[in-house]
């Protein structure tokens, strides 16, 4: 098989209008699931199969995709998925937040604030906030339609009652525009209040579970909790170690085996811009001269 | 000193190379033809298009070879090639009935029209390790029957002594497709079939099996199973008649169950249908149990076994989905790991300062 053989973006046109029409119902009903006949891919389910069929259904020739995982352009999922759309769609890629038109995403959302024009796409695995507990579809729909979210509440506040406060780190429920509780795919909750007013199209996609959900620019997106347990961020309490910033969400990197340990930027581009920018960490040469976590 | 993990691209293209030199194993042992998989590893590409979904010989041939044997992969690299095909329509139903027999055997009747046709098969075949001969005896023959052979389900369905299927004024009916609309519950029998037929063999064998051993029992017989070619017809609008399109090598079974009636049906026989591409027989006679099994709900059983929750069937039986997440745990999890330990080093905080607070007030006591 050539690539001469597959359409622009892979997909044929009538899956991608099939797609764009379970998009458009999305984006009119903001956070609820829009059910779509969703197509093997040439990557397996539970890989992006979700995002990369929203992303080939909207991009266009002039499209300037980025892909991340885990908030880095160059992990192997990632350079995968942008390996592909290079081939099957022939468009520029690139790792720079601000340069991207569509940034394909898995467990992220970039640091940089994302901007009118830009659509950011979610890998999901599982879409239902509700399936963890309650695992029939036909009862998890039917509480979505009565806004029936009891079972929630009662999940967030058992948390409470045993740990003392709510003891979820990524994938923590929203409700999208004041209806439907979303859920926001397994990003930590760092990066939940990026998700609300955002200027940028959110659309999230679930290939396996065939489903596609959105949140238009400037909705409304607010994590659940309870007024005298308020949703709090978390990060750990650290710079990163290359460019010292205080304000993002950092991966731990285990340096030797007698517990050494080092905070870095899970977000790469946003790392690296700032290192461009003369910042530095206690690891890096720019540590030694701008001086450390200046940010 | 530290630097970001970068040339994730090198690193898969090299992991790409070494798997091509793993493919082709020790260079100085002939490659194996597509025609040698095709004519000899028969039944593993008969799988592979079965689960695959897509009826060619060839195509899954290849997909065994490139997939080195793993047949899920197989069916996966099938099933993705098949999702950029258009749709051109549904062919008009197969007439199992017609079909040109290669085996047909029964378990409810000693004889029966046609005859028992053992046909290529396993079965009474002792399973004594051996090399088979590269050369073995031509095949026994027999004049070719004349006429088509009648299904088991037909002769008993004379007497109505079996549901008549499928039910009156529903052969016109559109069939669903799962692949162009995504599955609802409740379901159509239609989808919960095809779904079935595209399902993973060892998940229908071990919930068939299930049901035999008294989760959701229903106590069936094969009725029949029959294998051989089909004629295929598509009905052209420009045309105004069917045209034929080919024939297809299928397996089919026919599971017979018991059905006390109803206040507004009399006893009667029900039917567990099962239908593969191919000779697959295990797959054929799982399927029929399962999809008997979730008619539970239409035919007024109790349902209560894994077999008879179609929720719980149809979400997993497609071996393509299921190994895709399974196997997406390889992909890594940093920033929801990292989450997690910062809850878990928080969390252990807390028992901590519980834990010292105890031996403190012990230690006032005493």
């Amino acid at each position: 098989m050539s690539t001469a053989a597959y359409n622009f973006a892979y997909l044929d046109e009538q899956t991608k209008r099939m797609i764009r029409r379970a998009i458009l119902k999305a984006i009119a009903i903001p956070g609820y699931q829009v059910p779509f006949a969703s197509r093997e891919m040439p990557m397996p389910f539970g890989w992006g199969t979700g995002g990369v069929q929203v992303t080939a259904a909207i991009l266009g020739p002039t499209d300037v995709l980025k892909v991340i995982d885990q908030g880095s352009d160059d992990t192997t999922n990632a350079v995968s998925i942008r390996k592909f759309f290079a081939k099957t769609a022939g468009i520029h890629t690139t790792t720079s937040t601000l340069e991207a038109t569509i940034i394909q995403t898995r467990h992220r959302i970039p640091e940089a604030r994302l901007r009118e024009g830009q659509i950011l796409v979610f890998q999901v695995p599982i879409p239902e906030p509700l399936r963890f507990l309650e695992p029939r579809e036909t009862e998890t729909r039917r509480m979505h339609a009565l806004a029936d979210y009891g079972l929630m509440h009662v999940k967030l506040y058992e948390d409470i009652a045993r740990h003392g406060h709510i003891a979820t780190t990524y994938a923590y429920p929203v409700r999208v525009n004041e209806r439907y509780v979303m859920d926001p795919s397994p990003t930590p909750k760092f990066d939940n209040p990026k998700m609300h007013d955002c200027q940028a199209l959110q659309l999230l996609g679930a290939g396996r579970e065939k489903r596609i959900y959105a949140i238009p620019p400037y909705t409304s997106v607010v994590s659940l909790d309870f007024e005298d347990h308020p949703f709090e961020r978390y990060r750990h309490d650290a710079a990163c170690a290359l460019c010292g910033a205080t304000d993002s969400f950092l991966d731990e990197v285990i340096t030797d085996d007698r517990g050494g340990r080092m905070f870095v930027c899970s977000d790469t581009d946003y790392c690296e811009m700032r290192r461009a920018r003369g910042h530095g960490g206690a690891a890096s040469e720019n540590g030694q001269c701008a001086g450390a976590g200046d940010g | 000193m530290y630097v970001a993990v970068k040339g994730g691209e090198r690193a898969i293209e090299n992991a790409h190379r070494l798997l091509a030199h793993e493919r082709r194993g020790e260079r100085s042992v002939p490659e194996l033809s597509l025609e040698q998989i095709s004519e000899q590893l028969t039944l593993a590409v008969d799988r592979v298009m079965a689960e695959g979904s897509l009826y060619d010989r060839e195509l899954a041939a290849l997909a065994v070879k490139q997939a080195r044997g793993d047949l899920i992969e197989a069916i996966f690299l099938l099933r993705a090639f098949r999702a950029t095909l258009p749709r051109f329509g549904a062919t008009e139903p197969v007439d199992t009935g017609a079909m040109q027999i290669h085996r047909r055997i029964s378990a409810t009747f000693k004889d029966l029209p046609g005859g028992q046709v053992l046909g290529p098969t396993f079965d009474y075949t002792h399973r004594l390790l051996e090399t088979p001969p590269s050369d073995p005896a031509a095949p026994a023959t027999a004049p070719a029957l004349g006429e088509a052979m009648p299904r088991v389900t037909d002769l008993l369905g004379a007497d109505d002594l079996i549901e008549p299927s499928p039910p009156p004024g529903d052969a016109t009916a559109p069939v669903g497709d799962l692949t162009r609309e995504p599955l609802a519950f409740p379901t159509e029998r239609d989808v919960r079939l095809q779904n079935l037929a595209r399902g993973d063999e060892g998940f229908l064998l071990a919930l068939g099996y299930s049901t035999q051993r008294g989760y959701g029992r229903n106590h069936p017989f094969a009725g029949e199973i029959r294998l051989g070619e089909v004629d295929i017809e598509f009905f052209a609008e420009e045309a105004g008649f069917a045209l034929p399109l080919g024939r297809l090598f299928i397996t089919e079974c026919q599971m017979i169950t018991q059905f006390k009636g109803s206040a507004t049906q009399s006893p009667r026989f029900t039917r567990g249908y099962g239908v593969v591409f191919g000779h697959g027989e295990r797959k054929a006679m799982s399927m029929a149990l399962v999809d008997r099994a979730l008619r539970g709900r239409e035919l007024g059983e109790e349902t209560k076994a894994p077999a008879q929750d179609e929720e719980f069937v149809l979400s997993h039986s497609d071996n393509v989905q299921a190994m895709g997440f399974v196997e997406h745990l390889k992909l890594p999890h940093y920033v929801d790991f990292q989450a997690e330990l910062g809850l878990m080093r928080r969390m252990r905080a807390g028992v901590d300062v519980v834990r010292s607070g105890n031996e403190d007030m012990q230690e006032a006591a005493e």
